[in-house]
């Protein structure tokens, strides 16, 4: 492993790997009657978030409390674009203060790359999100969702997701999360569509490791997995589609669509979700959607990540001991 | 007035040969010329140059003296090799009236080291709308023949014809930065396959071609010269080539860095590599240097566009856009163009002072290395190989893209009018 975690494409397949089966372990210890591990006792983690997201910072939180990490929440609000030296006045703060990691998350692209590289702190960065680059542990939660729904809890141990054809729908251009899955899932061996408006695509698109097509109803019968991904209202307004009703009418998913897909295949989305825009209340409900499992196994992954990244080699749960509090 | 002998130079890269100056005149090139009364200079085989000129310098004066003043500007111009730098208008106050230009055109004056053209604004504070005095501004003290707008691109096509149509009244020109506003809003970087991987906005190439295709047909409907600001795509290329085979009175320059280097810089997410226009892919490197050298492309010109170490030091979509270039755009010339073989030094005269020089009107620049010419020269030690350090820049600001990067050759002498403002790389 890196010493920072700042995109999916820094992954080789053996440290995905490992990722996924240490989320599998931390996942077990979160059906303990205790869920907390001493593991990152005395370190102490920021999350340091210029852009709103409290689904994620909860999750990271979450991650970092039941590893023991000391908590601290910085929330930046109204961003650094307009000012960009805050975010740099912030990281000496917290490098002053001694941290030992630092989650953030940002609106503007590459500013996790920059926190890492520039040599404005000495701390290891994990990117919570980038503007419309990178937010790996999301691809790597999925990444764990799938393979614990396609291959099994116990039979993926060990193994990646060679073979599964795995389909992305919806804002491909503004997507951080697209971007990060497909490089996650290419190095996991997975074969990976996108499907959206070309008006989603960026140019350039014809370079990534995945195939492109403009056609959902084509794709659905050879997919393993169907992830939406959410759609801003606004992007109607530059031109990005006409209407929302013809967007969800070629690139919504309902329960007509959803039946066209495998019996095993499942319906992913990396939320909040726009109900009967790009998914309709019938298959966000149904049990082949996985959205909340995804959010379950966010935390999981937060904490391997965590851990990997700040726990140095000592095995992470066989040795651990529930801690004393009670 | 003193004299000077600079005994040995290769005038323009030619035999070696003694130049004496006598006050602000070349008074005499040739062989064996007597040293009497003259401080000698031995150039050793060292390349003999007339003065640069840059017709797009950013000095920042009036308004961010924090990023660069006429003075430290014009010192870095001579650096650089410059004796004549025209100064955008996109200052604060914008350099839109008479009483601007004249400011900044004396206070070039004053400074000694280059001599400062003001650039006018074509319309009133670069906003698009309403066309500046351009009469005003040519008549004023300044004598201002370029216009533009750079920074922003006159992009109302009623508003662009106009000015290349009034200009011609005084033998202006509008100097375009071709940029379609619409199609690079948000705009970051280079659209294309490295933007599409760092989610950073996309400045597609035809936000440019198509303004440099809309102004060239202008210019040809209303019979009007137009000079296109920093031409960075192939395709820009083209239609510039296909302008001139049609006669169309068009002149285009190319900077430095866009000779040199690619978009896959941006990969490091380094403001020092954001500029508008912004870094493309190698192939329109290549086609850049290829039109240069055949003549499609006119100049190089800097856009030294200084900015203080707090606009470059934060993430990439907080940065602000451009680069210093006085004083590497020589060296990069080298590297790119006649270390390559596609120029050598006599064409690199004509690209960075005759032909600027004609461009812009200058009196005085751009002229040849003879008797009786004004004494603007500068001498480059074309051997030398060295690392660029930005600590020793004279320009006030040292966002260069070029940090720690080994370019050849160094301006050792500069000469304005006679009198030396370099010696031996030290401004005097
Ligand atoms: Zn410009």
């Amino acid at each position: 492993m890196q010493r920072h975690l700042i995109s999916a494409a820094d992954l080789t397949r053996d440290d995905a790997v490992l990722i996924l089966d240490t989320a599998e372990e931390m996942a077990r210890v979160a059906d303990r009657p205790i869920k907390k591990l001493p593991t990152l006792r005395g370190r102490t983690v920021v999350n340091l978030f210029f852009e709103d997201s409290t689904r994620t910072r909860i999750s990271f939180e979450a991650a970092e409390k039941r590893l023991s990490a000391d908590v601290i929440n910085f929330t930046a609000k109204g961003s650094s674009v307009s000012k960009g030296e805050s975010l740099k006045d912030t990281a000496q703060t917290l490098e002053a203060m001694g941290v030992d990691a630092v989650v953030i998350r940002h609106s503007a692209s590459g500013a996790p790359y920059r926190l890492a590289t520039s040599g404005w702190i000495d701390a290891a960065v994990v990117n919570a999100g980038d503007g419309t680059h990178q937010h790996p542990t999301q691809a790597l939660l999925d990444a764990f969702t799938m393979r614990r729904r396609l291959v099994g809890r116990d039979a993926g141990l060990g193994k990646d997701l060679d073979g599964r054809r795995i389909t992305l729908v919806g804002d491909i251009l503004h997507s951080r999360v697209a971007r990060s899955n497909v490089d996650l899932l290419h190095t996991l061996g997975a074969e990976v569509t996108l499907v959206a408006p070309p008006t989603l695509l960026p140019v350039g698109v014809e370079t990534w490791p995945c195939e492109v097509s403009y056609d959902l109803d084509s794709t659905l019968p050879k997919s393993d997995a169907v992830m939406l991904l959410r759609v801003q209202r606004e992007r109607m307004n530059a031109a990005f589609f006409p209407t929302e009703r013809e967007y969800s009418r070629r690139y919504g998913l309902d329960g007509d669509r959803m039946a066209k897909m495998p019996d095993h295949a499942i319906v992913m989305h990396p939320g909040p979700m726009v109900r009967g825009m790009e998914i309709t209340a019938e298959v966000a409900d149904s049990d082949r959607c996985t959205v909340v499992e995804q959010v379950t196994n966010g935390v999981s992954i937060r904490m391997a990540v965590l851990y990997l990244l700040l726990g140095g080699n000592e095995p992470a749960v066989s040795h651990a001991r529930p801690t004393e509090e009670k | 007035m003193s004299k000077t002998l600079i005994r040995g130079a290769k005038v323009l890269g030619g035999e070696p040969q003694d130049v004496l100056i006598d006050g602000a005149v070349v008074e005499a090139v040739g062989r064996n010329l007597s040293a009497e009364g003259a401080e000698v200079v031995e150039a050793d085989g060292k390349v003999l140059l007339p003065g640069l000129v840059d017709l797009h310098t950013h000095l920042r004066e009036p308004g961010r003296e924090d990023s660069e003043t006429v003075l430290t500007g014009t010192r870095a111009a001579a650096s650089g090799g410059y004796t004549n730098v025209f100064a955008m208008a996109n200052t604060f106050p914008v350099a839109d009236t008479a009483g601007v230009v004249e400011q900044v055109w004396r206070l070039g004056q004053e400074s000694g080291y280059c001599d400062v053209q003001p650039i006018g604004a074509v319309t009133v504070g670069l906003e698009g709308a309403k066309l500046a005095e351009l009469g005003a501004m040519h008549e004023s003290a300044a004598g201002v023949t370029v216009f533009s707008d750079d920074g922003k691109c006159v992009h109302d096509a009623v508003i662009m014809r106009r000015a290349l149509e009034y200009v011609k009244a005084f033998g202006g020109v509008v100097a375009q930065h071709a940029q379609e506003p619409r199609l690079t809003e948000g705009a970051q970087m280079n659209e294309g396959v490295v933007s599409a991987e760092l989610g950073l906005g996309g400045w597609p190439a035809v936000a440019e071609e198509s303004i440099v295709a809309r102004d060239v047909l202008l210019a040809e409907h209303v019979g009007s010269r137009v000079h296109i600001c920093h031409l960075s795509t192939a395709g820009s290329v083209e239609i510039v080539r296909w302008a001139k085979s049609r006669g169309i009175d068009v002149t285009a320059e190319v900077t430095p860095h866009h000779l040199l280097l690619t978009d896959e810089l941006v990969r490091s997410y380094d403001p020092v590599f954001k500029v508008n226009p912004p870094l493309r892919t190698e192939r329109d490197v290549m086609a850049l240097r290829e039109a240069l050298a055949d003549g499609t492309i006119d100049i190089v010109a800097t856009d030294h566009a200084p900015h203080p170490h707090e606009d470059k030091d934060c993430e990439w979509a907080a940065a602000a856009m451009g680069m210093v270039g006085l004083e590497t755009a020589l060296s990069v010339v080298q590297a790119t163009m006649v270390d390559t073989g596609l120029l050598d030094w006599a064409g690199v005269a004509d690209r960075m002072s005759f032909k600027p020089a004609q461009i812009g009107q200058a009196t005085g620049h751009g002229r040849p290395v003879s008797a009786g010419e004004p004494a603007n020269l500068t001498l480059v030690d074309a051997a030398y190989r060295g690392q660029v350090d930005p600590a020793g820049f004279a320009s006030r600001s040292r966002n260069t893209p070029y940090e720690g990067r080994e370019l050849p050759g160094r301006v050792t002498h500069t000469w304005l009018r006679g009198k030396a403002t370099l010696v031996d790389g030290k401004l005097t």
